[in-house]
């Protein structure tokens, strides 16, 4: 009793967490079962499984050009805001910049910062400057909406770092930048990593700027095609299926292999005050 | 001495500059716009677009629209940041216990966090399905309408978005509760404490901060929340799900009232400052106490 009784218990948690995910694991069933099953419950498996659902998702819908545009709006999102919100915040967390305990209030009031109140400007905005959907557009204000979280968990991680090892470098005669080259860089990796990974994550599934500032597959992003996907006399549940899980696979990729930056990226953005 | 931190300074000022630039033109000018926006009356199909001074607040007052939008937002966000602290408290007191299988278990849990919301819309508009869902099936092949009943519709939007949050609640939690050192409950248990004892003076003290944290975060998001109504639900059935962010965008977007729409997302700002506030306040009256 005494040594079943944890394995018991860790066995129970895991299966109380995979019935939690029974609506992921659901749809996964459903993207696989043959059109003519759909509708039919129970039984609950299928009598075969097929691929039918995604090869008329990738070969007759707009879904893989969606994908092409979240997945290059996504990493430009995360460059920009990496390459705005680096340098940022190495001045944050290691330079003497008057106001600085204002300003990270400032960021941190920012990220609470509805989206619903701005969108209408930004879309006046990106209206006047034409870069209503474009790619361009959308990374733009990605970024500049993920850019405080960004500074804020890249200001935490580099103070992590002792700042003893930014002033040996110095002292050894390497110029500022070449010691946050040579010295900072690599121990900030982990944390940059895990800011991409989050920054990533948000450009990813991020619906309503997509959904506004986009019209047509120029730029639509794959939460809004499959927001919008089609249906001509039923509902192709199949189909939107299959959209489903291939709209996903990024995120379900990073919870399972590179969990270790996600979750140091998420306590990191809420636990540090 | 007086020139490194005056070169720090310049240098500092330099490295901020674009990211300032950024969020001034993309964060902060839209934000006093819509205050200047929800001042108008505009709407841009009709080549409407003059002051309007309070107009549109003063039509707020007394539109039984926005007083039910508001009510289910203040439903929705009650609900399911309830049952997103109770259950994930639940799930990280579990974990924590947890001794192999960790990995798979986060994998598991955060899978629905990760998502986009769009698809935690689509996997529970079918489970939601009234013939061929599981959750009726489930029930014993009831054939309740989950998202065309005005009585079930906002319930069934809280279970999607509690689906959807608890993860990171339950994340906060464990992530706290891997901190408290063992001989903490190693000194309970020599004490006599209980199982019941040591949950209630030890461990759950030791998690408030980190729930009331929660409790913020989470409280704040669900005002905000736009992506999962709108596509479960869009605001129906009969308004049942339609909160201040999807009635602000149904005017705005739909409707083309910018002036008015632009005065809902003020509101539901100016909802999001307060709730922020008053946690800040909270938190500096609860300080001193521990």
């Amino acid at each position: 009793m005494r040594r079943a009784g944890p394995a018991l218990a860790d066995a129970l948690v895991l299966l109380a967490l995979a019935a939690y995910a029974v609506p992921f694991f659901w749809q996964l069933l459903t993207s696989l079962k043959p059109e003519a099953e759909l509708l039919r419950l129970p039984p609950l498996l299928p009598s075969r499984l097929t691929l039918e659902h995604y090869r008329v998702v990738l070969a007759q819908s707009l879904i893989p050009q969606a994908l092409w545009n979240s997945l290059g709006i996504a990493a430009l999102t995360t460059l920009l805001a990496l390459a705005l919100g680096l340098p940022a915040a190495y001045a944050l967390a290691r330079l003497a910049v008057p106001g600085t305990r204002a300003l990270l209030l400032v960021i941190v009031a920012s990220t609470a910062f509805p989206q619903i109140a701005t969108v209408s400007p930004l879309y006046l905005l990106l209206r006047a400057l034409a870069l209503r959907d474009t790619w361009t557009g959308l990374v733009l204000v990605h970024a500049s909406f993920a850019l405080p979280l960004t500074i804020w968990l890249l200001a935490g991680f580099i103070r992590e770092i002792p700042i003893e090892t930014d002033e040996a470098a110095a002292v050894d005669g390497a110029g500022w930048l070449a010691a946050v080259r040579w010295v900072l860089l690599p121990l900030l990796a982990p944390g940059l990593a895990s800011a991409a990974l989050l920054t990533f994550l948000f450009s990813w599934n991020e619906f309503l700027f997509a959904y506004t500032f986009t019209a047509s597959e120029a730029s639509r992003t794959i939460p809004v095609a499959l927001a919008l996907f089609p249906g001509v006399y039923e509902v192709p549940w199949g189909d939107i299926a299959a959209a489903s899980m291939l709209a996903s696979l990024p995120p379900v990729l990073i919870v399972v292999g590179l969990q270790r930056f996600l979750v140091s990226g998420l306590l990191a953005g809420a636990v540090k005050d | 001495m007086t020139a490194r931190p005056r070169a720090d300074r310049r240098l500092g000022l330099a490295l901020l500059a674009p990211t300032l630039a950024a969020l001034g033109v993309l964060t902060v000018f839209p934000g006093v716009w819509v205050l200047w926006l929800s001042l108008q009356h505009r709407v841009p199909i009709f080549g409407v677009a003059r002051f309007a001074g309070l107009d549109n607040y003063a039509f707020l007052a007394v539109d039984p629209r926005f007083w039910s939008a508001a009510l289910t937002t203040a439903l929705f966000t009650v609900a399911s940041v309830a049952l997103e602290l109770a259950l994930g408290l639940g799930v990280a007191l579990a974990l924590a216990r947890q001794r192999r299988g960790r990995r798979l278990a986060l994998s598991l849990l955060l899978l629905a966090w990760a998502m986009p919301a769009v698809v935690t819309a689509k996997l529970f508009e079918w489970l939601y399905h009234p013939a061929a869902g599981l959750i009726n099936v489930a029930l014993g092949g009831r054939a309740l309408n989950w998202l065309g009943d005005p009585r079930l519709a906002l319930a069934a939007v809280v279970l999607a978005d509690v689906w959807r949050a608890m993860p990171f609640v339950a994340l906060l939690c464990y992530a706290r509760l891997l901190a408290i050192p063992a001989e903490l409950y190693e000194a309970a248990q020599v004490d006599g404490a209980g199982r019941l004892a040591t949950l209630g003076r030890i461990t759950l003290p030791l998690l408030a901060r980190i729930l009331l944290l929660a409790l913020l975060f989470r409280t704040l998001a669900a005002l905000r929340a736009f992506d999962i109504m709108f596509v479960l639900t869009g605001g129906g059935p009969a308004g049942a799900t339609e909160t201040l962010t999807v009635y602000a965008y149904r005017s705005l977007f739909q409707m083309l009232q910018l002036g008015f729409g632009a005065a809902l997302g003020v509101v539901v700002f100016v909802l999001v400052m307060a709730v922020a506030w008053a946690y800040l306040r909270l938190g500096r009256a609860a300080a001193p106490a521990g």
